[in-house]
């Protein structure tokens, strides 16, 4: 099993712990993947606003790129995700906007087939690796470890390619194989603010509130996350959002408690970069980790 | 072949083109055609006029007929599936063979699908060209008279089949009536009230259900399927087969002291007929006023099937009548009928699809069936509307459309749903003075005193919000919705987005075709719409026919419809059936293959891909034969037959190749 790696730009900033986890639990399952050489943007959120038919020529570079590999893209980001994906579609879909990226692929002298697979690690692991493998590959259970899946709303909308867009469960099942117990979250695809956080705070803020609380009334010990903005929203602004709780939630991406699962040293999973530490969950729940 | 195109004095052929109003004429320049026309060889006659299909269009034939000794028509008009009949019955009228008729369509296959004249009149000339080649070789053909048996079988005894059962059983004629379930009464015997009248649904559905069950000239047969249909229209024959109820029928009276004695005190396992709302014995009578009254057992909640160690209380009490029988099997019947009718029904959404609106996960969302058994004096509750845990709801949620207009699921609108949502809104307000909020897209009430029924909501303090609800979900924003359901939706009339808390949430799920009508379709030979409803042989014209003579559909297995509509199709199909049964017999058409025996080889091949077992193999020729009675003429063992030794009359090779070379022709 091989696949051609998209990192985007999260996975190689902020959202490197989502990387490491990535690399190291994909390398415990034997499963290769190989950078896709030379990319570049995917040209989601504020590129899009920005000038939206240049976002697409961007990812389309990409997917022209990545077809050359002939193998099935992955792409960890949920923004990256969903910006290849919308590229494909708007490309086929609208001729006008179809032309332009193909004279700007045309011009560089790429090829205009941009119908490599995308896929996303979640689909990769229940899919194509299977839960039998991944539970044979279980050596520290999650004992039972109350997780809030949470998704987010790139990964299953528009394009619900292999979850169910409104009550995705592809990550309860690939963590409740690994000895976690999942909690009913029904939070689990609205907004994380995106980068309102940033342009309108007190919406965002609002948002974050919701979402942590939400957690906390569940009773989870923990939020498991696919998209490196998700993560970043719920993680760093909690002691801003604490007003009647006081937030102390670890929030990781899935990978990261896989890793955990796996065995495999905290360090290698990037979970030293947390700003809540899971360390203290984990020693309350028995779970052994290196 | 000698060469068709030589003109051949013996044949005179008329050509007739319609304008059809300007259905054709308004795109194809008819004139120029009819001029073509006359030119071509052996042609007599040629001839363009308004409307062909009217009197005097077809007088017109006929008076060229006898004036000019025409021996072949060709009508260019509109498709032969309405008009072919007509101008056959012309060319009768006028003394010659009917199928000495060739049509062609340049209505549906010219002037309705091209908007260039020019071109869409080159096109319907190359047609009407193939087919003066083509009819040139038709021959004189006879149709068959077949007796027709006057016995109607009815399957599904819903609403829709217990009233053409007894229409028909009136009229003096035999039916059997076959039901899936225990006992008839469909899905009307679950509500309690019928919109828009409030009628109470039993009082009207009931007397009904035991005229059936006690009428001389039905045969009524429940817990039983139709297995095999064989046969033609007049002659079909049909296995019926019945499943084990381990109660011998005509031996149990009902009594239901087995029920009151079974070794369990109290039920327990989920009552169908409650939706699941409350529980039943193993040994138990579906509903009070089930038809037959006859109780039945589940094998699978029986100790007695399970263990073989029973007490057998019942058998004890049932004494010297012995109507329970452990060892029953399934059985079949075979009968013989005229025609069929098919009320086969609907069946429910499954509201677990939209997992947005929690069904399966909140305990107080219901759907509206489960409902309707809440509401009914004979169901769960004793007709109390009470949530799980037994207390009153004070706000309850309507949501429309659960599985309809939605591109997600099912795009048909299911057409009752506005209606009895509104009747459950009048019901829960009226016996529970609960607030109720119904949430549509749009409002469907047309039908006598519908729309009137809407205006009474409105009056009785109702609420309407009109929006797709977006999700039901326990998770409170404020502490006053804590503890409640809170229905989120867009209220496009005002403008914002609602968050209304609820108790008690109502899904108003669709109407969708039975789960196996495909089989049921592939059974009957009839057709389904790319949804799954039967087809109707015309929408508006045949709405209770089907492409299959002698097999008609009537009720909601056609499409969602009310009871009143199930009822006047169910008349209108009984009105069909009585009719063919009164004319004695049928003509068939004479489409039937037939083997030319001095090339058959014998090799078999048609035997085994004809689908109706119509073709036999001679011993003593070693040729095969066709039943020319059992053919349907669908042609399949003429495109087999490898050496083209089977021909089907219309449809023969050489009128065939004849059509097709004049269609190719440059001319």
């Amino acid at each position: 099993m091989k696949y051609t790696y998209y990192p985007g730009c999260s996975l190689k900033g902020t959202g490197r712990a989502y990387e490491e986890s990535l690399l190291a639990v994909f390398h415990a399952l034997e499963v290769e993947l190989e950078e896709l050489d030379d990319w570049n943007c995917c040209g989601a959120t504020t590129y899009m606003s920005y000038d939206e038919v240049q976002s697409y020529a961007l990812a389309a570079r990409n997917l022209s790129l990545a077809k050359k590999t002939g193998r099935d893209l992955m792409a960890p980001c949920a923004a990256c995700y969903l910006g290849l994906h919308k590229t494909q579609n708007y490309v086929r879909d609208y001729p006008w906007i179809g032309h332009i990226v193909e004279h700007a692929l045309t011009a560089i002298g790429y090829s205009t087939d941009l119908s490599v697979r995308i896929r996303h690690p979640l689909d990769i692991l229940l899919n194509d690796v299977g839960l039998p493998a991944i539970k044979a590959k279980v050596v520290h259970s999650l004992n039972g470890l109350e997780v809030a899946t949470y998704y987010g709303c790139q990964l299953v909308r528009p394009y619900a390619l292999f979850d169910n867009q409104r009550e995705p469960t592809s990550m309860d099942r690939l963590l409740a194989a690994c000895g976690a117990t999942i909690v009913d979250y029904p939070l689990k695809t609205q907004c994380c603010a995106g980068s309102q956080k940033g342009t309108l705070p007190e919406v965002g803020l609002d948002r974050i509130q919701r979402l942590l609380a939400g957690a906390l009334r569940v009773g989870a010990e923990t939020i498991a996350t696919v998209c490196p903005l998700c993560q970043f929203n719920l993680e760093a602004f909690q002691e801003q959002a604490s007003n009647a709780h006081q937030f102390d939630l670890p929030v990781l991406y899935f990978t990261q408690l896989l890793a955990v699962a796996f065995g495999i040293p905290l360090k290698q999973a990037g979970l030293q970069r947390s700003f809540v530490s899971i360390e203290p969950v984990l020693a309350h729940r028995e779970i052994a980790y290196v | 072949m000698s060469d068709t195109r030589t003109p051949n004095s013996a044949l005179k052929i008329g050509v007739y083109v319609c304008h059809c109003g300007s259905n054709i004429a308004g795109t194809v320049d008819v004139h120029a055609i009819t001029e073509y026309a006359a030119c071509l060889p052996d042609v007599a006659v040629a001839r363009e006029y308004k409307y062909m299909c009217s009197d005097p269009g077809q007088e017109l034939i006929r008076q060229d007929i006898s004036a000019h000794g025409l021996n072949r028509i060709v009508v260019a008009s509109c498709s032969p599936l309405m008009h072919e009949p007509t101008f056959r019955g012309a060319l009768l009228k006028a003394g010659i063979n009917p199928y000495l008729l060739q049509m062609v369509n340049i209505r549906e296959h010219v002037s309705w699908v091209h908007t260039n004249k020019l071109e869409a009149t080159a096109k319907a000339k190359d047609l009407v060209r193939a087919a003066v080649r083509r009819v040139r070789l038709h021959k004189p053909l006879e149709k068959r008279k077949v007796a027709i048996n006057p016995n109607v079988l009815v399957v599904g005894g819903g609403i829709a089949g217990i009233h053409a059962a007894l229409n028909i059983a009136n009229s003096g004629k035999h039916v059997y009536l076959v039901e899936r379930q225990p006992t008839i009464g469909g899905h009307m015997a679950y509500f309690d009230k019928t919109f828009p009248t409030l009628d109470c649904a039993a009082c009207i559905l009931t007397p009904k259900m035991t005229a059936v069950g006690s009428h001389p000239n039905i045969t009524l047969w429940t817990y039983a399927e139709v297995a095999v249909v064989e046969g033609y229209v007049g002659n079909y024959k049909v296995k019926v087969r019945h499943k084990p109820r381990y109660i011998l029928e005509e031996l149990c009276i009902g009594c239901q002291e087995c029920v009151e004695a079974c070794v369990y005190k109290e039920g327990r396992w989920a009552d169908e007929f409650n939706m699941g709302l409350s529980k039943r014995k193993p040994i138990y009578l579906p509903f009070p006023q089930a038809v037959p009254q006859k109780v039945l057992i589940d094998p699978d909640a029986c100790i007695e099937f399970k263990s073989h160690k029973c007490k057998k209380t019942c058998v004890e009490v049932c004494g010297e009548r012995r109507a329970i029988d452990f060892n029953q099997k399934q059985w079949f019947d075979e009968i013989e009928v005229g025609s069929i009718i098919v009320c086969t029904g609907f069946k429910t959404f499954d509201a677990r699809r939209n997992v947005y609106y929690g069904y399966g996960r909140h305990k107080n969302v219901y759907t509206a069936l489960e409902v309707e058994r809440l509401i009914n004096a004979s169901g769960p509750s004793g007709g109390n509307i009470v949530l799980r845990d037994g207390t009153q709801p004070r706000m309850v949620g309507i949501i429309h459309c659960v599985g309809s207009r939605d591109h997600n699921t099912n795009r048909w609108c299911s057409k009752v749903c506005c209606m009895y949502s509104l009747k459950l809104a009048h019901l829960i307000r009226e016996r529970t003075s609960a607030e109720v909020y119904n949430f549509y897209i749009d409002m469907r009430t047309p039908g006598k005193g519908y729309e009137e029924f809407y205006d009474r909501l409105l009056d009785e303090g109702v609420h309407f919000v009109r929006g797709r609800v977006a999700e039901v979900t326990d998770w409170p924003a404020h502490p006053s919705e804590e503890g409640k359901l809170i229905i989120r939706a867009e209220d496009t009339l005002a403008g914002f987005v609602r968050r209304i808390p609820v108790d008690m949430v109502v899904l108003s799920v669709g109407l969708e075709p039975q789960a196996d009508a495909r089989d049921v379709r592939r059974l009957l030979n009839i057709s389904c719409s790319e949804e799954g409803w039967f087809l109707e042989r015309h929408p508006k014209l045949a709405p209770v026919s089907t492409f299959t003579d002698g097999v008609f559909i009537a009720g909601a297995c056609q499409g969602p419809k009310d009871i009143p509509d199930c009822v006047a199709q169910a008349g209108a199909a009984a009105a069909e059936a009585m009719a063919l049964a009164d004319a004695k017999y049928v003509e068939l058409e004479p489409y039937t293959a037939h083997v030319l025996e001095e090339s058959c080889s014998g090799c078999k091949t048609c035997l085994t891909i004809c689908p109706y077992s119509a073709i036999s193999f001679i011993q003593e020729t070693k040729t095969a034969r066709v039943n020319e009675v059992v053919c349907k003429g669908c042609g399949t063992c003429a495109a087999t037959c490898p050496s083209a030794s089977i021909q089907q009359n219309v449809f023969e090779d050489g009128e065939i190749f004849e059509e097709v070379e004049g269609l190719l022709a440059y001319a």
